[in-house]
């Protein structure tokens, strides 16, 4: 099968003429003049293809979701908005390849009956919205948008919208109310997106990697796309990988791929760098669990841990992890977990919109305790008020950013709870900011043996 | 026509009402706090989260229990739907946790704030909050802002619930105020500190559920509880021109739009009713204003003291710093 990053180093991929001598836009081709609309939603489904932004609920279920019997226009909207800290897949794709995103924008429109599509990049992506502004004008040029596409009646015009530079314009609803020029702040649910997105009409909001493997679904078969991957993680995936490892970048992987192999071979992050151990990862973006190396390279059960949305989640939260947008964040025994956290927060916290108040409130308080605790200027009773500020936030809010928010908090004091102690303890130890550069905090239980 | 039975107690409401709208048919006990939401504004609500309750089941057709808590007044009710409030515990620790947030960067200036005793954040503290903070960072402040000359605006109490932008939205045609930035540093603001002029601004201030929307021609005049409401109305081509006047001997130091019995405005006065007649005279009386027995403006103080429960908390303290094993708090007295 086709994979995304098949052409990356093809010189002048960047190009139409060069992407469509490797094969580029015949999806387009077999979807309009050979399949109906129907029929392309139907090997999405097929596919089993997951969102890859985060979340990964079944692509083809949210298609099928869509309102068909409106009659309101549809609308696609690719959400480019990539901003999850440890995450760069969409940038490096949408750099690289820009085609293969249009490309797959034209086929999904066609399959959702959308006239109009958006492409919502986020602001500091300045750079990336002339390149995919390049490539509409290339596509248009070949008449692979506009009116009547390939001389079929099917017709699509496709725009580019820079956002501001708000983490919170990722979550979907946020994404349309910035995308209708209002001031960012997600909606209340329902009613959901594929009833009333986009100007109250039915929207498909999807991710980038999602709707570039639209492309190789519709030209392979979507029965075919399924062979790849590990039960219902089909296909292959995108993983940002960065950290404390030798080789760091975006790497094209099939689900299913062991986190041992992935962390240690060659062809991937190419092992712990200046040879130190393994101490934590975040398996999928800043938001999700961390998780010690022990429980990352094998599951609670023992079972070796699979790069694929089950096996990663094996075990809840208690000992597992998400997939979620595959920013795989590496850390060896010299990091200290306070520190990290304390940054994922106050990132949060800057984050947050401010519109309700469990996340406006207690992401900002977190940061504060955290940043007194890494500081030496915790106390004992500090922890376990993370603990119940996280569990009051997490489900609470009106969007997933306030649960994003608690997860790392929650988890970091499940796994490491000793790191957290031995800051409160021995403050004069801690007023440096690479404390466990100078003298790894050593404990048994965290850091692997491999 | 749903059938909805929130707390044990059956309602039979119109379809597309939400869970707190049902809970005040019912009235009472169950009926869960609002702080942002505000059932003649559009849009209003979701945002505080207060309201949160638990839905054990979802529908007749459908009876799985929702995952999360749901804000009641933004979600409509099923056919069938088992809602619990105050029944569940999960539901008053998730609700006394949004207190706590939101009184983590209030600045409890309740003995200088003129909103104090018809204050919605200080009724909801006394009855879901703590009464000691956990928060020891140092508060988020704000200086204060006059926005025309009969409003003050003191961001540093404000709990962000919106409803002043929506009364500026949607009671006049034009929008001259919103909010500023974003996470707890935002703050409500007009275009560059433009004064918010319309004839019907002065709402904003009975819609602010805190102190940060204050009337000037009211400040620092004198406690709530001081003064004397009455019901009265005046014959005006703005708006229905029914008021309370909040007296103190023959001055009106105040007067504002009528609430009902959840704290809100029914039928919104104008500028002109509000600032413009301070004279008796101006008004026919219709009577004393009914206030709730229970409301500090009735009573001149804020606890109704149960002494039998006074005794019983003082020897439990005493016992306490003798290092004694502490009796039950709820035990009832022999």
């Amino acid at each position: 099968m086709a994979r995304l990053l098949e052409h990356i180093n093809v010189p002048g991929i960047e190009t139409f003429d060069v992407y469509r001598k490797h094969g580029g836009y015949k999806s387009v081709e077999k979807a309009l003049k050979t399949m109906t609309p129907d029929e392309v939603t139907e090997e999405v489904k097929k596919s089993g293809l997951r969102g890859r932004g985060g979340a990964g609920f079944p692509a083809g279920m949210k298609w099928s979701f869509l309102d068909r019997k409106s009659d309101k226009p549809r609308y696609l909207v690719c959400n480019a908005d990539e901003s999850e800290p440890g995450t760069f897949k969409d940038r490096y794709l949408m750099e690289k390849i820009p085609h293969v995103l249009i490309e797959g924008m034209i086929t999904s429109s066609y399959a959702l009956g959308a006239k109009t599509s958006y492409i919502y990049v986020r602001g500091e992506y300045m750079y990336i919205i002339r390149i995919l502004e390049k490539a509409i004008q290339e596509a248009h040029a070949n008449g692979f948008l506009g009116k009547n596409i390939l001389g079929t009646d099917y017709s699509l015009e496709l725009y580019v919208q820079p956002g501001g530079g708000a983490y919170i314009c990722g979550e979907e609803t946020a994404l349309l109310e910035s995308l209708e020029g209002k001031r960012g702040n997600p909606r209340l649910k329902p009613p959901f997106p594929a009833v009333a997105g986009l100007y109250a009409s039915p929207t498909v909001v999807n991710n980038v990697e999602t709707i570039s493997a639209v492309c190789s679904i519709v030209n392979e078969s979507g029965d075919e796309y399924a062979k790849i991957g590990i039960g219902k993680s089909t296909g292959t995936k995108l993983i940002s990988a960065s950290g404390h490892i030798n080789k760091p970048g975006v790497y094209e992987i099939d689900l299913g791929l062991p986190v041992e192999e992935f962390i240690y071979s060659d062809k991937y992050c190419g092992g712990i760098w200046k040879g130190r151990k393994l101490k934590a990862v975040v398996a999928g973006g800043s938001s999700v669990p961390i998780l010690p190396a022990d429980l990352i390279l094998k599951t609670a059960k023992g079972e070796p841990r699979l790069m694929s949305y089950e096996s990663l989640s094996d075990g809840g939260f208690a000992t597992g992890t998400m997939l979620g947008s595959g920013g795989f964040i590496v850390m060896d025994e010299t990091a200290c977990i306070v520190r990290n956290l304390w940054t994922f927060t106050r990132f949060y916290h800057h984050e947050s919109c401010g519109q309700c108040s469990p996340c406006r409130e207690g992401t900002g308080w977190m940061e504060k305790v955290l940043h007194r605790i890494e500081h030496g200027h915790g106390h004992m009773d500090d922890i376990d008020l993370l603990v119940d500020v996280a569990k009051k936030i997490e489900g609470n809010t009106i969007c997933p950013l306030g649960d994003a928010a608690a997860w790392p908090v929650a988890s970091a004091i499940r796994h490491f709870r000793e790191e957290f102690e031995y800051h409160v303890r021995y403050p004069e130890k801690v007023k440096n900011p690479k404390h466990f550069e100078l003298e790894p905090f050593r404990s048994e239980k965290v850091l692997a043996t491999v | 026509m749903a059938k909805v039975t929130i707390d044990g107690i059956e309602v039979e409401v119109a379809d597309g009402t939400t869970i707190l709208n049902a809970a005040r048919q019912i009235g009472g006990e169950v009926v869960p706090p609002a702080m942002c939401y505000y059932s003649s504004l559009k849009d209003t609500g979701g945002k505080c989260r207060v309201c949160l309750v638990k839905v054990t089941q979802g529908s007749a057709k459908d009876p799985r229990p929702m995952p999360k808590l749901v804000a009641s007044c933004r979600t409509p009710v099923m056919d069938g739907m088992v809602v619990q409030n105050i029944t569940s515990p999960e539901v008053l620790e998730a609700r006394k946790g949004v207190v706590e947030f939101l009184l983590i960067n209030h600045p409890l200036d309740c003995p200088i704030c003129d909103q104090a005793g018809e204050c919605d954040l200080q009724n909801l503290a006394y009855e879901h909050g703590a009464g000691k903070t956990r928060y020891e960072e140092e508060r988020r402040t704000f200086e204060k802002v006059d926005i025309g000359d009969k409003i003050k605006l003191h961001m540093t109490r404000c709990i962000l619930c919106y409803r002043c932008t929506f009364v500026a939205d949607q009671l006049t045609n034009e929008r001259v105020h919103g909010v500023l930035h974003r996470g707890d540093a935002s703050e409500i603001s007009t275009y560059i500190e433009k004064a918010v002029e319309n004839d019907f601004s002065g709402n904003m201030i009975d819609v602010c559920p805190v102190g940060a929307l204050t009337d000037k021609t009211f400040r620092f005049k004198s406690r709530v509880w001081f003064t004397k409401p009455l019901d009265a109305h005046r014959n005006c081509t703005k708006c229905s021109g029914k008021v309370v006047l909040w007296t103190k001997g023959d001055d009106v130091l105040r007067v504002s739009a009528r609430k009902d019995e959840f704290g809100e405005v029914k039928e919104y006065i104008c500028n002109e009713c509000r600032y413009d007649h301070k004279n008796m005279g101006d008004w026919t009386i219709e009577g004393p204003r009914h206030i709730d027995k229970n409301s500090v403006i009735s009573q001149n103080h804020y606890e109704k003291i149960d002494m039998q429960k006074l005794k019983l908390d003082i020897e439990r303290q005493i016992q306490f710093q003798k290092g004694k094993q502490l009796p039950e708090t709820n035990q009832s007295p022999a």
